[in-house]
């Protein structure tokens, strides 16, 4: 492939969001995560945790693909013997939030200004120190990086995002309990 | 020692509800999993289950190193209609050990259990003396993977592995089982039905309106070409193949692994396709306006260079695995189902049609290009390894089981034995691996007892494995064992003769005398080295008791043709040199065969 050509497949590619049920049993993160590396399939954030079903966990899989990589990610979940339902929701309307703990450089003299550039983005104050503040936000990717942006200038000594959790707004994608039995017609098929 | 009695008797007592111990519970389960014979080698975290054997009826082959183990279980699937290979080896290097015949089985889609023992579950992560983490190892190259740690996970992580490997697109499972597990007790349950995988869909119902779209593509085509694949011999749709093709009047190309799931003497077949493929079909596909892709996932060995493959075909891709979709080949219509099911439907819909014109095409393109005809040569004192084969195939009247290894005389076996049924030809397709023949043969061998089992396998990869000659011996497992021998590692001496300037770096072997390593195994050897010695080794080995090997000393330098180089246009094929002197090329092409 000649650069442009790179170009072109490398243009095709956007952000995805999957929302992917597992079962919650030992192991089932390294079979995903291997899944995405040995496919050669990228990982933007890769966010995991229990639901209120018991038995049941759920990821949030962004990821950077072309529609056909796609499909095949979303084929390729569904061959894990331990992955429930896997849903695109890219292009549904939807709730993305990313959560971030930011450790900010502010004596006395800049806590006023940073408490006010907290009270802009929503972020609260968690901890306060002599020397710092430690702030938590939640939102899109975009606000938590604005935040960080105009921190910056304060100096930030720590910060760690979850990457992103996401679900569909209104009620048509999940009525039905994700963990169902399903049991085969019949185990033995005679040869 | 020799082998074991067979075992006739497969019932055992009913004991379900009652405390036994956890190897004991692998045995009745696997007993229940209608289990039949076990491929293994023992060792410290696998013993207590060994201790437990000589009570179940299940044969057990000790084989010489577990990779022997994982290749016999996978021949023995291969061979046998449905029925699931199972080997067993101890923790870390036992375990080890298995790994390429899981990964062989894996790409080949082979049903097959591996069960291995872990050290005990509270040495785990410790680095004890044999431990492997060997999930972890196989997480990519399985299906599914299983660490029991008690005993009572040992019955229903059977249950699962064996219903995964059998179902959908087979695979292979391992299940790893910690020595205590083995050792401690639990009360065995066992309701067959009772799986409880709530993510696993094996099945998949095809969409009418894929099926519709695929039979406006049929019926529009005017070059249409059937390439079969694996997925025929899986599901057992030779025969509704053959009506589906009989019908519609289209050519079938098969893939390595097809060969045999279409009978190679219909006269609708064209041969094999791909980098060793027959030229005549290569053309014939770049030429077709429709492929119908039937359980075949347009591996680069099939395709050459995407780019140019088969540019004016429309392509209807039939697949039971939705994730081989739109993988190397974009296609035009996706039925996502069982093939021999979709082609039965397909079939029904579709009228009589015959394709004269193409089927002139074709018989053109044939005439035209390379058509190898060995029958009616002269003998001129050398021996060639298509003569071997070609006579093999004469004198078993091409009704052998064979297992071949891997290169070039993998190559010229899909080339010159013609089968005409499913699982007849065993090789390693996906993987390449060096090694497969002699024990996939011996696992062949405890699944079709009445066949003339074939190995053929070249001097470099028969040495990988060799070692099992012995388990030949102690376990009366009787093959045949033709040893395509030319003193080199014959494909990639060939790829460095064309790609590296001809520079033979490390390709040159040296083997040990066969005759007598055979006869240093307690079997028979047997030495040829002219064309009219063939037919009488053949038969001198068809009418020895044991294993026979035969070291067939052919031709040095010969090579594998037409070839597609790795990743070129199905069209840019090497073609076999023009002959010059009967004596130099003696394998000329013409339109005879």
């Amino acid at each position: 492939m000649d650069k442009n050509e790179e170009a072109a497949v490398e243009s095709q590619k956007t952000e995805r969001t999957y929302v992917c049920h597992v079962e919650d049993k030992p192991g089932v993160l390294n079979r995903v995560a291997s899944l995405f590396r040995r496919r050669s399939f990228n990982i933007v954030s890769l966010n995991v945790g229990r639901t209120h079903e018991e038995g049941v966990s759920r990821m949030t899989i962004v990821t950077h693909a072309d529609t056909d990589t796609a499909k095949r990610i979303e084929a390729n979940l569904y061959k894990l013997v331990n992955v429930l339902r896997v849903d695109e929701i890219t292009d549904m309307p939807r709730v993305v939030r990313n959560l971030a703990l930011i450790k900010v450089m502010a004596g006395p003299d800049e806590r006023a200004q940073v408490l006010q550039i907290c009270e802009v983005f929503r972020a609260r104050v968690v901890d306060v120190a002599p020397k710092c503040l430690m702030l938590e936000i939640s939102g899109t990717q975009e606000k938590i990086e604005g935040l960080i942006s105009v921190l910056e200038p304060f100096g930030i000594s720590e910060s760690v995002q979850t990457g992103a959790i996401a679900m569909t707004r209104g009620t048509e994608a999940s009525e039905k309990p994700i963990l169902r039995s399903v049991r085969p017609k019949k185990n033995f098929e005679a040869a | 020692m020799t082998a074991a009695e067979p075992i006739t008797d497969h019932s055992i007592p009913d004991r379900r509800g009652q405390t036994l111990t956890g190897a004991e519970i692998l045995w009745e389960s696997l007993v229940r999993e209608r289990v039949r014979v076990v491929f293994g080698y023992p060792g410290g975290a696998i013993m207590p289950a060994y201790d437990a054997l000589p009570k179940y009826p299940i044969r057990h082959v000790l084989t010489r190193h577990e990779q022997g183990a994982s290749h016999m279980a996978d021949g023995y699937a291969r061979a046998s209609n449905g029925d699931v290979g199972v080997a067993l080896a101890t923790s870390g290097p036992g375990a080890t050990n298995l790994v390429t015949g899981i990964a062989t089985a894996m790409l080949d889609s082979i049903p097959t259990v591996f069960i291995t023992g872990q050290v005990p579950s509270p040495l785990i992560g410790s680095d004890a003396f044999q431990e492997t983490d060997i999930t972890g190892v196989t997480l990519p190259i399985t299906k599914h993977n299983y660490l029991v740690t008690t005993p009572d996970g040992i019955a229903p992580a059977i249950k699962e592995a064996f219903y995964i490997a059998r179902s959908g697109r087979p695979g292979p499972v391992v299940i790893d089982i910690t020595k205590d597990a083995q050792q401690k007790s639990a009360v065995f349950e066992w309701d067959e039905e009772d799986v409880e995988l709530p993510g696993y869909r094996p099945d998949h119902s095809p969409m009418p309106s894929d099926i519709e779209h695929a039979l406006k593509l049929i019926r529009e085509a005017e070059r249409p070409v059937v390439l079969a694949g694996n997925g025929i011999v899986k599901s057992n749709a030779t025969g509704a193949l053959l009506s589906f093709v009989t019908r519609t009047d289209i050519p079938v190309a098969c893939t390595l692994l097809g060969l045999g799931g279409f009978p190679a003497t219909h006269p609708q077949n064209m041969g094999m396709m791909g980098m060793h493929g027959e030229a005549w079909v290569n053309t014939a596909i770049q030429e077709a306006d429709l492929l119908i892709a039937l359980g075949m996932r347009f591996d680069d060995r099939v395709t050459g260079n995407l780019n140019s493959y088969a540019k004016n075909a429309k392509k209807i891709h039939v697949e039971l695995d939705p994730a081989e979709v739109n993988k190397n080949v974009k296609v035009d219509v996706a039925i996502i189902g069982d093939v021999r099911d979709v082609l039965t439907r397909l079939h029904q819909e579709l009228d009589e049609h015959s394709r004269v014109h193409w089927q002139d095409r074709i018989r053109a393109l044939r005439g035209d290009a390379a058509v190898r005809d060995i029958k009616n040569l002269p003998d001129n004192g050398h021996l060639y390894a298509a003569h071997v084969i070609h006579d093999l195939y004469r004198l078993t009247e091409g009704r052998a089981l064979v297992v071949t290894d891997v290169g070039q005389h993998q190559m010229w076996e899909a080339q010159y034995y013609k089968h005409d049924h499913a699982r007849k030809l065993l090789t390693s397709g996906g993987l390449g691996t060096m090694g497969f023949a002699l024990p996939a043969a011996i696992g062949a061998r405890f699944a079709c007892p009445e066949d003339d089992v074939w190995v053929i396998a070249g001097d470099g990869g028969f040495q990988m494995t060799a070692c099992e000659l012995t388990t030949c011996f102690q376990e009366s497992a009787k093959v045949n064992i033709a040893i395509i021998n030319n003193g080199y590692l014959g494909m990639v001496r060939q790829w460095q003769q064309f790609f590296y300037g001809g520079r033979y770096v490390a390709t040159p072997m040296v083997s040990p005398d066969f005759v007598k390593l055979a006869e240093a195994h307690g079997l028979t050897g047997l030495r040829v080295d002219k064309r009219e010695d063939v037919g009488p080794a053949v038969r001198q080995a068809q009418a020895t008791k044991g294993t026979v090997v035969i070291d067939f000393r052919v031709e040095q330098e010969d090579s594998v043709y037409p070839m597609v180089p790795a990743g070129a246009d199905l069209a840019d094929m090497i073609r076999r040199p023009a002959t010059k002197g009967e004596s130099h090329n003696p394998i000329f092409e013409t339109a005879e065969d």
